[in-house]
Order: structure tokens, then C-alpha cells, then sequence
């Protein structure tokens, strides 16, 4: 279908040009920031302005020896990683069970299940430091992982939530008349297709951690600064390049986590469509 | 099937059944249970504790045992007697053997600003225990607050255990020496101009959104699935990105040698820079790009399920485009404007990060005094407290979305 057919009249012209040039807009509005900051990180000059004095790699090179920014990229992949895999092992279960439980509590349940993503970062990071400081888990990689696995897990049921919605239960009854042992169903017919779902469930539960700050601004020591905290304290004091080289790894991170994800959307359209 | 062809064999039938049925439904239960008991550990434990700390008040009890115990029977009418001075220094001596002077000493500054003076100083000059019958006047010539009514009120208020003391305080209320809730004195009286900051800035920026995501939303939701898929990326990209990259983006662009500056300079709009950063302007452009995403997605999704058939309806009953606009196409995506300006407003009012970088002093929302007392300043009460209306709020709010969210399901299951 053509938009333009449906635009007879002039003033539906307008309209719509008007909607055009607003929206372009927004759209440079939403890009321009992150474009902008990236050709900074490749100056040979140490001020944040335009023109660039010249090109150089001199701030990836200062990301990539010092020991501050190294270990916080570590910090973020040990927490990021752990809590993912946590999430996924804890979300996963539930979404399958939460499929197949019929209970008026139901929606009780996801509710509360949901609500680390709507409670605001602070009043979770408060409670967690009155809550963890006196067990000693504050300061501490469990702590951390422990923290971000809770604010993680949401997304994980609620994409693997959504794939089970999607799933014929006849597949795993076929399964079953044809002799296939629980397990074995399991791995060899709902596992394969469930498998995108998981993976993008795995995806915004990484990114999720790698991305928070509040809760590590509360209760890292010197020793788990992620990348994240690490940039809040260089943009307080100063901005130095060297967080724009930082800004632009995290953005590479986040266009693969982006990229991968739409890319399974695409094969699950796909196999959609030829199923 | 009805009732009456049920025959009997069939009835043990049903039973199995409905047995095997209760056996899944606990299966399944079992499967969500270890979320449930991790999520008690890590999230509902920790909130309920903040909660807690928001009315627990148990400092001066335990350094003042004595002394609250003896207060119990004090009218408040005048001051108290002989037997409470007695306990009071009794306490005094105990609590500077122990050193625990400064935990109460720093729980009742916070209601009468000065305590911590009058505590400190009486521990100091307290040599001995007085004698029996002289602790009244022993304790008045070392300091002639103990011969004030409203030193001893504030003992007794904050005797415990639990108080309103702390979510009166986050509301700029106070309880005087009668016990009547009154107007907090005025240098203390600052969170409800901060709760209305933080209404007015969510409110601002879930307003902007609103405008600018509109639009976007609308021509992704016109435009055929190949180019609006391509145009998503656009929205899907900054969603994605990290918030501190944007928050960082946002500074480098607009500081005083920043690119926009430099930009509006050079073409000779301005001469000296604009001040357009670590104020509210800032704080408002920073927050409604990192909060843009959230109103267009909804937008785009409610636009989406709109037949263009109404439209097309509309105009060949011979509405102009302006009115089929505004009476059959806008009324039918007012439940995504509702759920992404909701959305927008929730998380808009738990902000931290975003003013706490590019905000001034005077932009700073309800999260940043939150973190303050909680870090900084160590008056978990007070942080509690206002974490409490905070939560409050944010759930009443999260409450009308998931209503809002529910209701649209439900008529889309009918419209299907």
C-alpha cells in the first residue's frame, strides 16, 4: 500500500510533510548526540571541540593501559556475564512454570515478578545497602551479581514468556506419544524452539547490567567499579577524551547486543512465516 | 456435555483428571517458587527494610533506657520531675562509658536543631552522678535547656520505637511540644518543593515526549514495513545505548565550548555563549532523549492496530481530514499516548543519574536527596522516608498503567 494514494487534498499534504519534517527531526535529535561524541574519541587533541586538530588513537591507547578503565571493562563483563547466566536459569524456570500455572494469584505474582523494572534504581540500591551491608555483601562481587540478577530476571520471563505464548504445547504432546522421555523432549523439540527466545531474554539481561550504575554508584568498592561507574566519576570530575573512546566501545557493545537481537527477530519471523 | 450425560464411570474419570491437573499446577508452582524466593532476598527483603527504617526509631531508647521509661508518665503539661532528671543523668553517665552519646545526640538534632550541643556538652561537664534530689538543678546550671519544656518533648517524642517523625519530615510537617502536627520550621521545610520539582520536571518531560514521539510515531506506524523497519533504528539505537553515554553526549554537546555553542557562534546567532547546561534546560533535553523511546514504542504499537479502513470510512462519509483526524484517529490512540505518558512520567520520577550530572544544585529531583542521606550524610530515616513516598507514588502510578495495559488486551482480544 502507498502512503500517498490516501493524500488527496492539499492540506493533507501539508500534513503530512509537516509529520515528515518533525519527525527527521526527532530522528536527528535521537542519533546526533551518540554520532557526535564518536569522531572525539579518534582526536589527537585533548579538547572535547570541532574541528579535530588531527586524528590519533592516542585515547584508546590511554583506555587500553590503564589499569582503572581495564579493570572496570572486566568488572562489567564478570557481573554482566554472571548475573546473566543467574537470570536465565531463574527467569527461564519461571516463565515455563508461570506458562502452565492457572491461579486468580496469577497476576499477583507477575506483578511482583515485574516490579524491579518499575521500582525507581534508587529506592532498589537504598534498600539492597541496608539490607546487604550488614551480611557483608556489600563491597563484594556476589553482592552485585545478586542485585543485577533481580533487576535482569524481569526481562528474561518476559521474553521467554512471550516465545512460550507462542509455542504449540502439541509439539512436546507429540513428542511425548512418540516416546520421547521428558528430557529428551525437551532438549531435542522445545529447546531448538525456544532457543531465540532465549537468547534475547539472555541479551537484554546482559545489557541490563552492563548498563546499570545506580546500584554499583551504592554498593561497589574501589575494587568492582564497572565501566559505567567509571564513566560517572570521569564525567564528574572531568571529561576527558579517554571517556569518549569509552563511550564509543560501549555503544560498539550495545549495536552488537542490538544487531544480534534483531537478527533472531528476523529468523523467527522467518521460520514463522514458513511454518 | 451436560451434567446428565455424565455417567457414573465417568465421575473417577473427572476426578483423575482434575488430580493430575492440581499435580501440574504444583509442578509449575515449584518452577516459579526459586525466582520467587531469590527476588525476596534481593528485592521485596530490601525495600520492606527501607520501609522500615522509615518508622523504626529505637537510637534514643537504647541510650536513654532511663530516661524513656520514666518519661512514659509524663503529662507534657509542665516540666517533668525529680525522677527524670535522676534517669537522665544515670543514662548520661552510662552512655559515655559506653560512647554511645553521638547516636542519640545525632537522632534528636534532627528534631530540635542543637541537641547535639546540649547532649554533648552536659556529658562533658557531668562529672559525677548528683546527689539524690539535685539532678533537677544540677543538670539546669550545666545547661538551661533541661529547664525547657520542648528539650524533654523532643526526648519523649523520640523514645520510640517506631515514629512518624521521619515521614512527617519528607512531607515538611513536625510535631510541636503538645504533639500537634504543625508546619515544619522553614530551613527544614525543603522536600515538598523538591516533590514538586520532581512532579514538574517528569511532568515537563513526558510532555515533550509526548510531542516529539508523536509524530514519529505515526509516520512509523503509516509508513510500509520496509522503510519504517529501517527508520526503527533510529529509535532502537539510543534505546539501546548506555545512559551514561548519552548523558555524556548531552554535555559534550552543549557546554559552553560545546558543539551547539560553537555551532550557534559561528553562524553569528549569539556572541556569548548560552548557559545551556547543569541547569533545568539541560536536565529536560537530557531526560526526554533517554526517555523518548519508551513513549514512541507504545505510540507506534496502539498506531499500529488502527485499520486504515476507519480512515478511509471517515473521509468517504465526507469528514475533512482534520476532523476524521481528530474524532476517529486520535480518540483510538489515546490507550498508547495513556500507557507511554505514564510509563515516561514513572520512570521520569525515579531519575538520579541524568540530573545528577547535567542538573544544577536547584534541579536536582527526589532520588538525588535520597542518595544524599543515604551516603553522604547517613540519616537513614529521612532517606527512608522520602524512598517511602517515592515508592508510594511510583506504585500508585505503575498500578493505573498495568490497569490501562490490561484494558487494552482485553479489547484487543475482542477485536480479534
Amino acid at each position: 500500500m502507498s502512503d500517498n494514494s490516501s493524500l488527496r487534498t492539499p492540506s493533507q499534504r501539508i500534513a503530512w510533510t509537516a509529520t515528515i519534517v518533525v519527525s527527521t527531526l526527532v530522528f536527528i535529535f535521537l542519533i546526533a548526540p551518540i554520532l557526535a561524541i564518536m569522531p572525539l574519541s579518534f582526536s589527537s587533541g585533548s579538547y572535547l571541540t570541532y574541528p579535530l586538530p588531527g586524528l590519533s588513537l592516542r585515547w584508546y591507547d590511554d583506555f587500553i593501559t590503564s589499569p582503572r578503565w581495564m579493570h572496570s571493562l572486566k568488572n562489567s563483563m564478570i557481573i554482566g556475564v554472571a548475573s546473566t547466566a543467574l537470570s536465565m536459569v531463574l527467569g527461564t524456570l519461571a516463565a515455563l512454570g508461570l506458562a502452565q500455572w492457572k491461579s486468580r494469584f496469577k497476576p499477583l505474582v507477575l506483578a511482583f515478578v515485574l516490579s524491579p523494572v518499575v521500582v525507581p534504581g534508587v529506592i532498589t540500591a537504598v534498600g539492597l545497602y541496608f539490607f546487604f551491608a550488614p551480611i557483608g555483601l556489600t563491597g563484594s562481587y556476589l553482592g552485585l551479581i545478586l542485585a543485577h540478577t533481580a533487576l535482569a530476571t524481569p526481562f528474561v520471563v518476559i521474553t521467554v514468556g512471550a516465545t512460550l505464548q507462542s509455542f504449540d504445547t502439541n509439539l512436546s504432546r507429540a513428542a511425548a506419544s512418540l516416546g520421547a522421555s521428558p528430557i529428551y523432549a525437551f532438549r531435542r523439540v522445545i529447546l531448538p524452539l525456544i532457543l531465540p527466545g532465549l537468547a534475547s531474554g539472555a541479551l537484554f539481561a546482559f545489557a541490563t547490567s552492563f548498563d546499570e550504575v545506580v546500584i554499583v554508584l551504592f554498593m561497589a568498592g574501589p575494587e568492582q567499579r564497572t565501566l559505567p561507574r567509571e564513566m560517572f566519576s570521569g564525567i564528574r570530575e572531568n571529561i576527558s577524551p579517554t571517556i569518549t573512546a569509552a563511550a564509543v566501545i560501549l555503544t560498539t557493545v550495545s549495536v552488537i547486543l542490538l544487531a544480534t537481537l534483531e537478527g533472531l527477530r528476523r529468523r523467527n519471523e522467518r521460520l514463522k512465516g514458513g511454518g | 456435555m451436560t451434567a446428565a450425560s455424565l455417567t457414573e464411570t465417568e465421575v473417577p474419570l473427572k476426578r483423575q483428571l482434575r488430580r493430575a491437573e492440581r499435580a501440574r499446577q504444583v509442578k509449575a508452582l515449584a518452577l516459579v517458587l526459586p525466582l520467587l524466593v531469590f527476588l525476596l532476598f534481593t528485592f521485596a527483603g530490601p525495600i520492606a527494610g527501607m520501609l522500615w527504617r522509615a518508622v523504626d526509631d529505637r537510637e534514643v531508647r537504647q541510650v536513654l533506657p532511663q530516661t524513656i521509661a520514666v518519661l512514659a508518665d509524663w503529662d507534657g503539661k509542665d516540666l517533668p520531675n525529680e525522677k527524670a532528671y535522676a534517669a537522665l543523668a544515670s543514662d548520661i553517665m552510662a552512655a559515655r562509658g559506653a560512647g554511645s552519646i553521638a547516636i542519640a545526640a545525632k537522632r534528636l538534632n534532627y528534631a530540635l536543631n542543637g541537641f547535639r550541643t546540649i547532649l554533648t556538652s552536659t556529658a562533658r561537664n557531668l562529672k559525677a552522678a548528683p546527689e539524690p534530689g539535685t539532678a533537677k538543678e544540677t543538670l539546669g546550671k550545666i545547661n538551661p535547656a533541661w529547664r525547657e519544656r520542648a528539650t524533654w518533648a523532643t526526648i519523649k517524642d523520640a523514645g520510640g520505637p517506631i515514629t512518624g517523625f521521619y515521614l512527617l519530615a519528607a512531607l515538611d510537617l513536625t510535631r510541636n511540644a503538645d504533639g500537634a502536627i504543625v508546619a515544619a520550621p522553614k530551613d527544614q521545610a525543603i522536600y515538598r518543593e523538591v516533590f514538586a520539582r520532581t512532579f514538574l520536571i517528569s511532568l515537563g518531560v513526558t510532555a515533550l515526549c509526548l510531542i516529539l514521539g508523536f509524530p514519529v510515531a505515526y509516520l512509523l506506524a503509516t509508513l510500509p514495513p520496509v522503510r519504517s523497519n529501517l527508520l526503527m533504528i533510529f529509535v532502537l539505537l539510543p534505546f539501546w545505548t548506555s545512559l551514561l553515554v548519552r548523558t555524556c553526549a548531552w554535555i559534550v554537546l552543549l557546554q559552553s565550548k560545546g558543539i551547539v555553542n560553537d555551532s550557534l557562534h559561528w553562524l553569528g546567532i549569539i556572541d556569548e555563549p548560552l548557559r545551556l547546561i547543569y541547569n533545568r534546560f539541560g536536565v529536560c533535553v537530557a531526560m526526554t532523549h533517554v526517555l523518548l523511546p519508551f513513549m514512541i514504542l507504545p505510540l507506534y504499537s496502539s498506531m499500529k492496530a488502527i485499520s486504515p479502513a476507519y480512515m478511509r470510512a471517515a473521509a468517504s462519509l465526507g469528514a475533512p481530514p482534520l476532523t476524521a483526524f481528530l474524532r476517529i484517529y486520535l480518540p483510538q490512540t489515546l490507550p498508547g499516548i495513556g500507557a507511554g505518558s505514564l510509563l515516561v512520567f514513572i520512570l521520569a520520577l525515579g531519575y538520579y543519574i541524568t540530573p545528577a550530572l547535567v542538573g544544577g544544585a536547584a534541579d536536582q529531583m527526589i532520588s538525588y536527596f535520597i542518595a544524599l542521606y543515604t551516603t553522604e550524610t547517613a540519616n537513614w530515616g529521612l532517606a527512608s522516608a522520602l524512598g517511602a513516598v517515592l515508592l508510594l507514588a511510583t506504585v500508585l502510578l505503575a498500578l493505573v498503567y498495568g490497569k490501562l495495559v490490561q484494558g487494552q488486551q482485553v479489547t484487543g482480544g475482542m477485536k480479534n
